[in-house]
């Protein structure tokens, strides 16, 4: 079963084009590394699927919903939801309320004033045990921003977790972790991630052969390659683009 | 409802909350009791109705982030609902008893907020703001527009003595209106409390720390603006109703930008982070409104400097400055540190005398330019055209403000002292 699905999918900023016609079938379940260089339109592409930005061209298929041009609350309310390379929590808000104001609308709270959160046993215990999940079960009461940087990390997939949308967009979670810390937070994210799809923007390529089902290659908007990890390794155009850099083959030989 | 948990939890009464609310209700039961004379009642009933303004304010600046320049708007359309249904109550053509005239006015608040906010709630930020002070300005040129409804210059006035007496209650006296607008303030207070408790009072928090991540769990960011504000609107309704039943009259005045701009002063001075600060800033407003103005011409220059410097040196407001201060005498070291401020107050006290006695006498010169030159500041005659007076201000002045700066050094130096005390008390608690 085909869990996501971009048909052709294309954008221009102006006159530039940024993605130029992407074909990608993800199938349930199915965790996919997206690599590429810098500027070739990662980001764009998780923004494009996740409702940020609009397709100027193409569609955008969740399970049997069409998502392009749906605001992005619309398609989470669809089962999809992503995390940021740039770390989006919600600052003056301890640790458990960035958790609960995550699971509030799937629990259908809504926009309900007529009810008490302390008397909202499943939203409550979800925030909780999401909280012993992500390690930050310590930090309850600790406003998000008096973390510290893998903290916010970590509180950052765990919103993005907290709806159990049933595909999770990954936006570089490993960015500007040290060496140690990006292994004990790759272990995290399988755990979380469990029985999902999985999409994951990511650069370091030992992160990527180790965690990734299938991988997406992407250079200058177009998806070159989408194999195995194995195929994508010996695929000779993807060498070329992308793996042939000598800083790509040091990161692959980690 | 279906039993979630399978095991008894055992859950304490908040003693705490019920101490504080109690405490609050008691306040508002005693405090024309000890402040009995007109002018007190008067002012405490004012007190009520801002303390309910202020907090509804709040729900939008301090709870969603939304600086609303125009929040009279929805006070003052409340308040002229609020007259026209007590105009039609004093008239037989609308059956409603004095009592819920201010439920009528939180009615028209919250239409207003409907109509007006839908607009104004399409955008976040800086566009919200200006949105929200054309509307200001909008309403308040409509006010001189259509006279039949909001009176013109002179304004709607009416009479709060309508109907039979219920249990010896006309609302005649200014003590019984004084008690309709307490328990009006304390169900208001308590609602709005509860507010920050719900689903939608958390998500508005939500929204006010990061609006984009938001719509990324599945809000909407701008219905979840429309609906606080709507909900702002009916309390601020509400606090212009029992304006108009205490006052017996409105003029354009209350849909102005002066009465928003307070407002959004006030909630400011007594702290947007905490709930209870715009009930400070509120009491404050009234103070300043009625007190301060019969003691100077100046007052609101005063008032712009005190709104200057906290927003520099204490942008928390006032109850963040007491919480803090909370959080030392929790950790047992407000002793250590009162000394530094009664140096603070008595040297701010001194330079700001100073600063006074020079601002009486330009104000005395502009203004009383046919009267004699002379004039009494704080039991000292002074010559507003003689040297010595200026040389004395001058030097009091800055003899006052050498000291603060002084004090003040001193004062941050202590204050890092319990803080290094407090972070190291923290790590050992937890280490245990």
């Amino acid at each position: 079963m085909i869990a996501l699905e971009l048909k052709n999918v294309r954008k221009n900023f102006g006159k530039t084009e940024i993605i130029r016609g992407v074909d990608l079938a993800v199938q349930a379940g199915e965790r996919v590394a997206i690599i590429g260089p810098n500027g070739a339109g990662k980001s764009t592409l998780f923004n494009l699927i996740s409702g940020r930005f609009e397709p100027s061209s193409g569609e955008i298929w969740l399970g049997e919903h069409r998502i392009d041009g749906k605001k992005p609350f619309e398609i989470n309310r669809l089962g999809l939801s992503r995390s940021f390379q740039i770390t989006n929590i919600f600052p003056k808000l301890s640790v458990f309320e960035n958790l609960r104001c995550a699971v509030l609308w799937k629990l259908g709270y809504k926009y309900t004033f007529f009810k008490f959160l302390a008397d909202l046993e499943d939203a409550n215990d979800r925030a909780e045990a999401l909280m012993e999940r992500i390690r930050l079960d310590k930090k309850r009461d600790v406003l998000a921003v008096n973390l510290t940087y893998a903290e916010q990390r970590a509180l950052e997939i765990g919103i993005t977790i907290a709806g159990g949308a049933d595909v999770v967009l990954l936006d570089e979670p490993t960015a500007g972790m040290s060496k140690s810390e990006t292994k004990r937070f790759i272990q995290l994210i399988r755990e979380v991630t469990e029985g999902k799809t999985l999409l994951t923007v990511e650069h370091d390529m030992g992160v990527v052969f180790g965690l990734a089902d299938k991988i997406a290659v992407v250079v200058y908007g177009e998806v070159i390659a989408f194999d195995t990890p194995e195929a994508v390794r010996a695929n000779a155009k993807v060498q070329e683009a992308y793996l042939g850099s000598a800083v790509a083959e040091s990161q692959a030989a980690h | 409802m279906a039993l979630t948990k399978t095991h008894y939890e055992f859950k304490p009464y908040n003693v705490a909350r019920w101490i504080i609310w109690g405490l609050f209700a008691l306040i508002l039961l005693l405090a024309p009791k000890l402040f009995n004379s007109n002018l007190s009642v008067s002012m405490l009933s004012q007190m009520g109705v801002a303390i309910i303004a202020c907090l509804s304010y709040n729900m939008l600046l301090g709870q969603g982030g939304m600086l609303s320049f125009g929040h009279a708007v929805y006070t003052g359309l409340g308040s002229y609902v609020a007259m026209h249904a007590l105009l039609a109550a004093g008239s037989g053509s609308l059956p409603v008893p004095v009592t819920l005239i201010p439920l009528v006015g939180g009615l028209g608040g919250m239409f207003f907020a409907v109509l007006f906010g839908y607009v104004s709630t399409k955008k976040s930020g800086t566009t919200f703001a200006m949105i929200t002070l054309g509307m200001a300005e909008l309403v308040f040129a409509m006010s001189l527009m259509f006279s039949e409804f909001f009176g013109g210059e002179a304004g709607v006035s009416g009479n709060r003595v309508v109907g039979e007496s219920f249990w010896g209650i006309t609302y005649g006296p200014q003590i019984q209106v004084y008690y309709l607008t307490a328990a009006y303030t304390l169900v208001c207070v308590a609602l709005m409390y509860a507010f920050t408790r719900t689903p939608l009072g958390r998500i508005l928090n939500a929204v006010r720390d990061n609006p984009e991540r938001v719509e990324f769990i599945g809000y909407n960011t701008q219905h979840v603006r429309y609906l606080a504000f709507i909900i702002a609107g009916f309390f601020a309704g509400i606090a212009g109703g029992l304006a108009s039943v205490n006052f017996e009259i409105v003029t354009a005045e209350v849909v102005g930008s002066g009465r928003s701009g307070a407002y959004l002063l006030f909630t400011f001075l007594g702290g947007a982070t905490f709930f209870f600060g715009p009930i400070i800033g509120a009491v404050l407003m009234v103070l300043a409104f009625v007190l301060l103005s019969e003691l100077t011409k100046a007052w609101l220059l005063y008032l712009g400097l005190v709104f200057l410097f906290m927003v520099m040196y204490a942008p928390g407001g006032i109850s963040s400055l007491i919480m803090m201060n909370l959080r030392l005498a929790a950790f047992g070291r407000l002793k250590q540190i009162w000394v530094a401020y009664v140096g603070l107050g008595v040297t701010a006290l001194i330079g700001l005398a100073g600063t006074a006695a020079m601002i009486e006498m330009v104000y005395h010169l502009q203004l009383n330019t046919t009267a004699s030159p002379e004039l009494v500041f704080a039991g000292i005659a002074l010559n507003a055209t003689s040297f010595n007076s200026w040389f004395g201000s001058v030097f009091v002045m800055l003899t006052g403000f050498g000291l603060f700066e002084l004090a003040r050094r001193q004062y941050l130096h202590d204050w890092e002292e319990t803080q290094v005390y407090i972070e190291k008390e923290i790590k050992r608690r937890e280490a245990l």
